[in-house]
């Protein structure tokens, strides 16, 4: 086997970059030497995908745990599966300052409403990985009580386990990340064919009081 | 702008020296009480719990759990499977003691088919046990001390945590909800070297242990928010069925392992924390305290484990090793028969209570005669637990109510099964 | 556990309280039981207070389904200080599913007996608050009893749904 050594030219030793860092940031570089650390040290690319890598990289979490896989997501969040790694350590309580929504363990008939809820809250550009067997297909319990989490919201990934090793959702968040960073759709109906299926908001009731009735004077008679 | 719209007018017209629901009343006052859902997703209940709280100011008065937000059908769904493979489908309810339903579920089918467990399986089973007791423990003294606001406690937990999972994986395969014990025993004997990393562990775990008491125990915020702070009597406590490290942490030794024991659990010596006043105090250390108990009883299985098979010998019921299957032709038999339909079970009705990390867990088992389980149910020790949470927070702030709440430790999973 | 004999006894003594409370005793794997009429349930597990059982570990329900009558429910009585347990059984039919609740004596029977409810349809008289507790409010159907279906649907993932695939017909 042929091992082929580069020489180390100055660009590739990492002191010597450190070094021309540090001068760039004095203000000493000078001309030709300026040219060439620009040249090495700067990424071009389109807006998009500077955007699209931003984005993917600062996802904040949901914390929304329902049953065992909660426990895992929890384990990502410790030090062995360290999720502050990518940066995504910040769960969010609120869902209106979160993206991702992780929906961790069995939806009941009772809870399904409640998660769309939470859903509908966030604000777009939202994510959500269904974790664990389930929330993506029933998973154990094939049952009445439990509802998949496909039937009522848009599901981006699915992590299969019983629980998902905290690796596994791992993976699954990266295979997200870049979904994130080569799609730069913004909302999921765009993403999954489903614009005009926004929910018509029933008309203001006519026989409201007055109170309710701006600008006043205009009686809802009709 | 001289001219006051309708909204400004309605503004001003309201009054809110004028209450709208007074409840309260006393020397000519009167007081609305505050109704404030704790919706099931809030960041402070330990799982889909949703509370309606009344409130007086920050005070509260009364508390109503509303529960059932992640019932799976677990106990409907036990009764169309053969009985063997119940036990995935029970280790879920409690989803951080799963050795425990699985130990409750196997023990209520044994005395149904009057088998033997040999002693080598019962040691394995408490080693297992006492392990995952520990992990219970760290999880809720993690996620507890989150709440009270002491985060580091989280990662350290969770550190030692990521330890006994690396053990059980190592045992079983799987990190959560191993089906580890089955009917007859356990499903594997432990692998080589097992026994030396459990040692390993329980000779650092002590210290380890030490270090989060250390910081807790005489912690000036711990002590202001914790002592004092939701005590409840040993016959209040009683009276509302409640069992456990709640239980004992007001005064009341009770604790199955030693009053009635179950899978040799005699043969060990240990102690049984015990607090005083019933606080949130006691509540936590008392669970501490549990913690290094737990790790002696771990050292004394392995100095002490038997020879022997690690399930039953009864063909009837326990699968017979793969070896025998090439020579024996009714093992074959047995085999195909157990793996398809699974082993019959004579009618009868079965209740085996045994000491989970929350309290007492009783499996009710009826079989009818039939390869599968007529009826099983679990009785879920932080299911009755939750209705000592109304008289434990009354008259408390709401932040000594999530103090509270932490210190009762449910799992919304064996509270909704 | 009070053996054979003991069981015996009780089943005497409470009879002599009570004539046509128990329908019969059962000492089964080391385990007593009593069978109880519905009418009597709660003086009897007041009496057996009285013996020193005096924590009521669990309350639950079970489907005779098809044998008459169908509902069962249990009490698993625990006497802490003699280390003893005893269970109080009693059935009831479907069309006259009503029993006495034993939560004004026993406090932590309210969640439990609301569970059966839930979960069977046994109406249980005297309870503070007997509404559903695990399944929504306005369920309809009492899941676990054995005719109840299972359930369980197909399930069509977003994609595959997105772009008309359907694999669940």
């Amino acid at each position: 086997m042929e091992i082929v050594r580069r020489e180390k030219t100055g660009a590739d030793d990492f002191k010597v970059r450190q070094r021309r860092a540090q001068q760039m940031l004095r203000g000493e570089l000078e001309g030709e030497d300026l040219e060439q650390h620009v040249r090495e040290s700067i990424v071009t690319t389109t807006l998009d995908k500077a955007v699209g890598w931003a984005r993917g990289n600062a996802l904040f979490p949901m914390t929304f745990g329902l049953a065992c896989c909660a426990i895992e997501m929890m384990s990502i969040v410790a030090s062995r599966v360290d999720v502050a790694r990518f940066g995504f350590e910040a769960f969010r309580a609120s869902p209106r300052q979160a993206d991702l929504l992780i929906i961790s363990g069995r939806v009941s008939i009772k809870m399904a409403p409640v998660v769309r809820r939470i859903y509908d809250q966030m604000l777009e550009p939202k994510y959500s990985i269904a974790m664990g067997a389930c929330s993506s297909s029933m998973g154990v319990f094939n049952n009445y009580a439990i509802v998949p989490a496909d039937k009522f919201m848009p599901v981006d990934v699915h992590v299969p386990g019983c629980p998902p090793r905290p690796e596994a959702l791992m993976h699954g968040i990266l295979r997200l990340r870049s979904m994130i960073q080569d799609d730069p759709s913004l909302g999921w109906r765009e993403r999954y064919n489903a614009v005009g299926t926004e929910e018509l908001v029933p008309e203001a009731p006519t026989d409201s009081p007055d109170v309710n009735v701006y600008p006043p004077g205009d009686t809802a008679g009709a | 702008m001289t001219d006051v719209s309708e909204y400004r007018r309605q503004e001003d017209a309201l009054d809110v020296n004028v209450p709208r629901q007074p409840v309260v009343q006393g020397e000519g006052v009167e007081q609305e009480l505050l109704t404030i859902n704790f919706g099931p997703h809030h960041p402070a209940t330990h799982g889909v719990l949703r509370l309606l709280v009344h409130l007086e100011g920050e005070v509260v008065r009364d508390l109503k759990p509303i529960i059932g937000y992640v019932h799976t059908g677990i106990e409907k769904t036990a009764e169309d499977k053969s009985y063997w493979k119940v036990v995935p489908i029970v280790e879920r309810m409690d989803y951080l003691a799963y050795y425990f339903n699985a130990m409750a579920y196997c023990g209520a089918v044994e005395t149904l088919l009057g088998v033997e467990v040999p002693k080598r399986a019962q040691y394995l089973r408490v080693m297992h046990l006492e392990l995952n007791r520990i992990m219970s423990h760290l999880v809720w003294l993690g996620t507890s001390a989150l709440d009270l606001g002491a985060i580091s406690m989280f990662w350290y937990c969770f550190r030692e945590r990521e330890t006994i999972l690396d053990l059980f994986e190592m045992s079983s395969g799987q990190r959560m909800h191993t089906r580890y014990i089955q009917v007859g025993g356990v499903i594997e004997d432990i692998p080589a070297g097992f026994a030396e990393r459990v040692r390993a562990f329980c000779e650092v775990m002590p210290d380890r242990i030490d270090s989060y008491r250390d910081l807790l125990e005489k912690n000036e915020i711990v002590l202001q928010r914790l002592r004092n702070v939701g005590a409840l009597g040993q016959d209040e406590l009683l009276e509302l069925g409640v069992t456990g490290p709640l239980l004992r942490s007001a005064g009341h030794p009770w604790d199955l392992r030693k009053a009635m024991p179950y899978s040799s659990y005699d043969d060990f010596d240990f102690k049984i924390p015990v607090g005083t006043l019933g606080d949130n105090y006691d509540r936590f250390f008392v669970r501490i305290a549990e913690m290094y108990e737990s790790v002696k009883i771990i050292e004394q299985c392995l100095d002490g484990l038997p020879e022997g098979p690690h399930i039953t010998e009864d063909r009837k019921v326990a699968l017979p090793p793969r070896w025998e299957l090439a020579t024996s032709m009714e093992a074959l038999i047995h085999h195909f028969k157990l793996v398809t339909e699974g082993f019959r079970v004579p009618p009868g009705e079965a209740y085996y209570p045994i000491e989970s990390p929350r309290g007492e867990l009783g499996c009710f088992v009826r079989s009818d005669g039939s390869s599968k389980p007529a009826r099983v149910h679990m009785r879920d020790p932080s299911f009755v637990n939750l209705q000592a949470t109304a008289p434990m927070v009354k008259d408390l702030y709401i932040a000594d109510m999530i103090a509270t709440l932490a210190a009762l430790d449910p799992i919304l999973g064996g509270i909704d099964r | 556990m009070p053996d054979a004999t003991g069981l015996e006894l009780l089943a005497q003594e409470l009879r002599e309280s009570q004539p046509d409370g128990v329908r019969d005793t059962e000492h089964f794997r080391g385990k007593a039981a009593l069978h109880v009429d519905p009418a009597a349930v709660r003086a009897t597990l007041l009496f057996l207070r009285e013996k020193g059982f005096e924590f009521l570990a669990s309350v639950h329900g079970l489907d005779y389904y098809p044998q008459e009558p169908r509902l069962g429910v249990q009490y698993e009585l625990l006497s802490m200080a003699n280390l003893d347990r005893i269970t109080v059984k009693l059935r009831v039919p479907t069309d006259a599913a009503r029993v006495e609740s034993v939560t004004p004596d026993w406090p932590t029977a309210n969640h439990q007996e609301r569970e059966v409810f839930d979960m069977f349809g046994v109406v249980f008289e005297g309870h503070p608050d007997l509404r559903r507790i695990l399944m929504p409010e306005d369920y309809e159907g009492f899941p676990q009893r054995r005719d109840f279906p299972i359930g369980g649907e197909p399930v069509l993932f977003t994609r595959d749904e997105a772009f008309g695939r359907d694999y669940t017909a």
